[in-house]
């Protein structure tokens, strides 16, 4: 029903009806590509380090596109109209990342320091695991609207996960970072996971809230200023981001977390101000933590003058670090199109070089073409996380996909932002490219769940139920 | 693994990813440059002097802007039918008649078709009648409409059983 015609105009336009295609089969050819393209640098790395087609190229390209094709099947079969970008881009980026991880294991340097050498197998094992997750999302969550039954136990789950790595005995101190807790001989990032829980909440939250957040409001200089009652839920948001930063040390967690509900608030006002308020208070937040927190005061002296902090680290003196310094030669040295798979020299960095600094890797391997690439393979997944938002017909479908996407891009923005210098460094890992069992695990939910949205958002409209009035009209008989 | 090679291999990986970005891009183009609009019937410009043209015949009404007001209808009075008598204000919204139960007038009348016919005003504030290809058709005086009619005042408009008109 495309012809809405505007009397009032004698040209008036037509929309074309936008079909609804499922489009799986553009889906399945872009998942082959994807294969195919970590499939290719895989070999490249073996030709370019040991001057042969590594061995485990067939296990290697079979196991990737086993888990695509479990992906594919499932997304067929429970979700058929969802985007068919989102898979194959979150397939490719997690290709890229198992080789750049298998790259690292081969440098004598990092196996020496325990650092690598059997990371790459592990990590396939956790993106088995994380695709594991993806297919129960898609399987147990028919509807995304569901989780809206959950959205105040969704913040006591969100809570407890923040505050499991304070718990004594469970949390682990890695480097001054406490977002850590182990459990056996596994450690787990909760704050991975929270980063999905917390959008459910905000998203049930705000759009129960909405109106009396946008509504009451005075104009003042062109903003719009809210009621003192309604700064509540930023304050208290704002209060928990401060914790971390004070309790946990990490800066990306507690930038991360006030970062989404900013954007959610925003989104779901559509009040410039929020924005306005959101800025101040994490930089004021930002600063006076900074300013009696030694950890963070170190990261940041890091950020602004990383050649000291280089000095000093080799001069000896504890609680200093090369990393920083390290990466940034590392993105130099790569130029515009790199030294080519295996060829750089990332794994100084040693210690988290397969994790936090993979970026680096890519920097120096690719060069400013490849990281731009993947760049845009990020900004892809957001961009269809957007599109799936505004295409949902539900508010709570809309702002929990706006909330996934925008707690995506910033995890993004905050890593790269830091392995190349822009922000101060912080202890987060690069989505789906690191190494580390938490973060794919938790990403590939977070697909999952978007693919669920998109799938409910593109769904053609059942078709109308009989309509009483469709009777026979009677023919006047001349 | 000779230098050549491999630079054929690390620009060839670099061409491949950036296809793949590519054709991420080219499979939601639609997103990126919206959807098709296509124009109906004349362009813009062409348009213009066709409507200038058909606002000049009826002189009588152009002529006298003053006299207009007292000539646009202010409601549509149903004067035959089981309907008889209902009267619908005219405020410059579209008036839809049929049978469906979304029509603004609900037409009881097997004659009439679910979706039979509709009455908006123009630009000018003309009130013009369209048939929405009913069944049998919509009745303007004695002529059975083909195209958008303007509506004279009084002028009695029958669908099926039913007859309505224009009044001040």
């Amino acid at each position: 029903m495309s012809s809405t015609t505007n009397p009032s105009t004698h040209h008036t336009s037509t929309i074309g009806a936008i079909g609804a295609p499922s489009r799986r089969n553009t889906e399945l050819a872009l998942l082959v590509f994807a294969v195919v393209i970590p499939v290719f640098a895989y070999a490249n790395v073996g030709l370019a380090l040991n001057d042969e087609v590594p061995a485990g190229l067939l296990s290697y390209g079979l196991g990737l596109g086993l888990l695509a094709g479990v992906g594919h099947l499932v997304v067929r079969k429970f979700a058929p109209y969802a985007d068919p970008l989102l898979l194959p881009l979150a397939t490719l980026l997690n290709g890229l990342g198992l080789v750049a991880i298998w790259r690292l294991d081969q440098s004598e340097l990092l196996q020496s320091i325990k650092q690598a050498g059997t990371a790459a197998p592990r990590q396939l094992m956790y993106t088995a695991m994380g695709i594991a997750l993806f297919v129960a999302v898609l399987f147990f969550l028919k509807d995304h609207r569901v989780l809206q039954r959950y959205t105040y136990i969704s913040m006591l789950g969100a809570l407890v996960l923040l505050l499991l790595p304070l718990v004594p005995g469970l949390g682990r101190n890695i480097y001054g970072a406490k977002i850590w807790i182990q459990v056996g001989s596994f450690s787990i990032q909760p704050g991975e996971f929270a980063k999905i829980v917390l959008a459910i909440f905000f998203a049930g939250y705000l759009m129960v809230k909405r109106d009396a957040l946008a509504l009451a409001s005075r104009r003042f200089m062109g903003l719009y200023l809210p009621r003192g009652r309604d700064l509540g839920p930023i304050l208290a948001v704002w209060a928990m981001s401060i914790l971390i930063l004070v309790f946990e040390t990490d800066l990306g967690t507690s930038l991360l977390f006030f970062g989404m509900f900013v954007i959610m608030l925003y989104v779901a006002t559509e009040r410039t101000s929020w924005i306005v308020f959101g800025l101040l208070m994490s930089a004021a937040g930002a600063v006076g933590v900074a300013s009696f927190e030694p950890h963070i005061q170190q990261r940041v002296d890091a950020w602004l003058d990383p050649m000291r902090e280089y000095t000093l680290s080799r001069e000896g003196v504890v609680g200093h670090s090369e990393q920083a310094m390290q990466a940034l030669w590392a993105f130099g040295s790569g130029g515009t199109l790199g030294t080519g798979w295996g060829q750089g020299h990332s794994d100084l960095i040693r210690f988290a070089a397969n994790s936090d600094f993979i970026l680096a890797t890519f920097g120096e391997e690719l060069g400013l073409a490849g990281v731009m690439a993947l760049l845009l393979l990020y900004a892809l997944i957001v961009e269809r996380g957007v599109r799936t938002a505004l295409a949902a017909r539900d508010p709570f479908g809309k702002l929990l996909a706006i909330g996934l996407s925008g707690a995506f891009a910033l995890q993004v923005f905050v890593v790269a932002g830091g392995v190349m210098g822009l922000i101060p460094l912080t202890g987060m890992t690069m989505p789906f490219l690191a190494y580390g069992g938490s973060s794919v695990i938790a990403n590939w939910a977070l697909i999952g769940i978007l693919i669920r949205i998109s799938d409910t958002a593109r769904r053609p409209a059942p078709a109308p139920a009989a309509n009483p009035d469709a009777e026979m009209t009677q023919v006047v008989r001349p | 693994m000779s230098e050549l090679t491999l630079t054929v291999m690390r620009l060839g990986f670099l061409a491949v990813l950036w296809l793949f970005v590519i054709v991420a891009v080219q499979v939601i183009r639609s997103d990126l440059f919206g959807t098709r609009v296509t124009q109906r019937g004349s362009r813009r410009d062409a348009g213009r002097p066709q409507q200038a043209a058909r606002q000049a015949p009826p002189p009588q009404r152009q002529q006298s802007g003053g006299r207009r007001g007292r000539n646009t209808p202010t409601k549509l009075v149903v004067t035959e039918g089981t309907l008889t008598g209902t009267t619908v204000a005219l405020q410059g919204q579209t008036i839809t008649l049929g049978r469906a139960h979304d029509s603004t007038i609900v037409l009881d009348d097997d004659y009439a078709s679910s979706r039979h016919a509709r009455i908006y005003p123009d630009r000018d504030g003309q009130w013009i009648v369209e048939d929405l290809g009913s069944t049998n058709g919509t009745y303007l005086d004695r002529t059975r409409l083909t195209t958008p009619t303007p509506i004279a005042l009084g002028a009695p408009i029958r669908i099926g059983k039913t007859v309505i008109e224009l009044r001040k």
